[in-house]
């Protein structure tokens, strides 16, 4: 990076973090500390919203995602809008209306105490364990393409995060979001038009989207039923539909966000925003990783994307294995770019038959070019047993840092630490509001002033920061991080999801038949996550429906409850 | 520290009446009613949608 790259980067990131905490000094009020500026609008809102989900690992492995397996993936987002819409439905108005603070404070109302404290132990636990991970994953990626420490990267952006999320609560998320999404937007837009006018002067758009169609990579939407298949239209659209009540309806980081808009009509809109926007976004992102691949059948691209690996098992190749597959592969790339411009020629002069000829060729050249980077693989394994030898994660960064001009590089790298920094300040706003609302004010100490639990609020938010920095940075010491935290909450997720389903749609069951329901499940999870062999995945299921059909057996056996389940009726 | 089995909260702040939520406008000029506003964004996902199937097919 150069010197004007830093200017763009520390100038992004520190400006907009300063700015936020300016505007947001000696406010002591804990409503405006934990839900914000009471008159923020709805287009604020949605921006929030997006830029709580959007991490930092969204802008740098998406497009590396669409580079390897296509635009497949947007099929994940399938379920949002609708879920986000029983959201505003359902979730959002009784929230508004019992003027929360957190989700959990709702089953206090509708269930019990008992029950409020399980679902925000259970947001803890999970969010607390993946608190690290949001500025881990990017800074592992970026430490290492970049050359920076990981430690020092992983405590400055840290720091950066806590100092302003603590000094100015939720109003400072909310602000600084706005312009980090701005910062994002940016650099991605920047990205996609720098990759465009770097595709080769000859290559239209709609021979681009040939050439990545003829290598599947825009088989956006599969209908197919079979449940071996990673993405298709039904799974997206069901476990989409649950993740995304899941995600939106009941964890703080999200809720947090929207509970906060000046009227009930800002938050249903900020929220709409998302059900609109989402799918196309991710579509966008991952569009830019396919039109990487086409850029990249015309340009030779690393043979291995991750050059620290690379290089570091190169070093240890006694037989000069590796330089010999790299040679190889840049042999079968040069024959595969012949076939491609004859494939495209057949197509201009119309004739079908040739181009069918070079197509099929040209594919299986990529097949074999693919089977080169498989053998690499095996070699870095060999070479090293611990090396990383999924490179997906690396495509995008590495296009940004060989083909994209100075200045550019700084507003892209500015992006993916705004993504870090906007996620995770959204989620140590919403452990430290839990904390204290949940936990300090409502079991600790009950009678105090506002200007004490927004202390005590800060104090909450520093240590859940602490927590996070100390996870980051011994995060390298657990085998495959980002599954195990996904593994951690879908263990959780299903029976939390439970608690509020079963909150809101049956009013027969109450706290106690709930709660109890809530720890056998959560029990039968862990159960069968020892011992069965299953997709993590279902687990989130599992758990929410065993929740609800014991809710439901506890509650006929011990009979009717009479109890605060009037939150749900209208007076 | 002993948890407290009623519900009632000290910290309670005022809550707004469910029908007056329920029925706020949407104060956008070409849908009225929430309705609307969900039909608009389930349209637009189906549309979303038939625009990514027309994308498969047309470069598979």
């Amino acid at each position: 990076m150069s010197l004007l790259d830093f200017v763009v980067l520390i100038g992004s990131m520190v400006g907009i973090a300063v700015y936020g905490m300016w505007r947001t000094r000696g406010h002591q009020n804990l409503s405006a500390y934990l839900k914000g500026d009471p008159n923020v609008k709805w287009a604020a809102i949605g921006i929030s919203v997006m830029a709580t989900q959007a991490s930092a690992i969204t802008f740098i492995s998406t497009p590396g995602q669409g580079y390897q397996d296509g635009l497949g993936f947007v099929q994940n987002y399938f379920g949002m809008p609708l879920a986000l819409i029983i959201i505003a439905v359902v979730f959002l108005p009784m929230y508004r209306r019992l003027n929360v603070y957190t989700a959990y404070e709702f089953l206090g109302h509708r269930f019990d105490n008992k029950t409020r404290l399980l679902g925000a132990a259970l947001f803890l636990l999970q969010r607390g364990l993946a608190a690290g991970i949001t500025i881990y994953a990017p800074a592992i990626i970026l430490s290492t393409m970049l050359g920076w420490r990981l430690d020092v990267t992983i405590i400055l952006s840290g720091l950066l995060v806590i100092i302003y999320t603590v000094t100015g609560g939720s109003e400072a998320v909310t602000l600084t979001q706005k312009y980090q999404l701005a910062v994002i937007f940016g650099g991605m837009v920047t990205a996609f038009a720098v990759l465009l006018m770097r595709l080769p002067a000859h290559l239209s758009l709609t021979d681009a989207l040939t050439v990545a169609g003829g290598f599947k990579k825009l088989q956006a939407v599969d209908f197919s039923l079979d449940v071996k298949r990673r993405y298709t239209f039904w799974s997206g659209l069901l476990g989409g539909l649950f993740l995304s009540l899941s995600y939106f309806g009941t964890d703080q980081s999200q809720v947090q966000r929207y509970i906060s808009g000046a009227s009930l009509r800002e938050s249903r809109l900020g929220l709409m925003f998302n059900a609109v926007f989402k799918i196309p976004m991710q579509f966008f992102i991952l569009l830019l990783g396919c039109l990487i691949f086409v850029f990249y059948q015309f340009e030779r691209p690393p043979v291995f994307f991750n050059e620290a690996a690379w290089s570091r098992g190169a070093n240890h190749d006694p037989g000069e294995q590796l330089r010999s597959l790299e040679q190889k592969f840049t042999a079968i790339h040069a024959e595969k770019e012949q076939l491609i411009h004859a494939w495209l020629d057949a197509k201009h002069a119309g004739d079908r038959q040739a181009e069918a000829a070079a197509r099929a060729q040209a594919q299986a050249a990529l097949e074999r070019s693919e089977a080169v980077r498989a053998e690499v693989k095996t070699a870095l394994l060999s070479a090293d047993p611990r090396a990383k030898t999924n490179d997906t994660d690396y495509v995008f960064i590495t296009f940004v840092m060989d083909h994209l001009p100075h200045g550019v590089i700084g507003l892209l790298v500015a992006a993916f630490f705004a993504a870090a920094l906007s996620s995770k300040a959204a989620e140590l706003n919403a452990l430290g509001s839990t904390t204290t609302i949940d936990f300090y004010r409502h079991v600790i100490k009950r009678e105090a002033t506002d200007a004490h639990y927004v202390t005590a609020s800060k104090w909450f938010t520093f240590l859940w920061g602490l927590v996070a920095l100390a996870f980051a940075l011994f995060a390298n010491l657990v085998e495959n991080l980002i599954q195990a935290v996904n593994i951690v909450g879908s263990v959780f997720y299903g029976v939390v999801l439970a608690l509020f389903l079963v909150a809101f749609f049956i009013r027969r069951v109450g706290g106690t038949a709930v709660f109890w329901a809530a720890l056998a499940a959560q029990a039968l999870v862990f159960i069968l996550y020892f011992s069965l062999n299953i997709s993590y995945l279902w687990f989130n299921f599992i758990g929410c429906a065993a929740c609800v059909l014991f809710s439901l057996l506890i509650q006929a056996a011990i009979g009717p409850t009479i109890g605060p389940t009037e939150v749900l009726s209208a007076p | 520290m002993k948890l407290r089995d009623d519900t009632s909260d000290p910290h309670a702040g005022p809550t707004e009446p469910a029908g007056a939520s329920g029925d706020q406008a949407t104060g956008l000029p070409w849908f009225s009613t929430w309705r609307a506003v969900y039909v608009f964004v389930f349209v637009s996902f189906v549309v979303w949608v038939g625009l990514l199937v027309a994308l498969t097919v047309t470069f598979s």
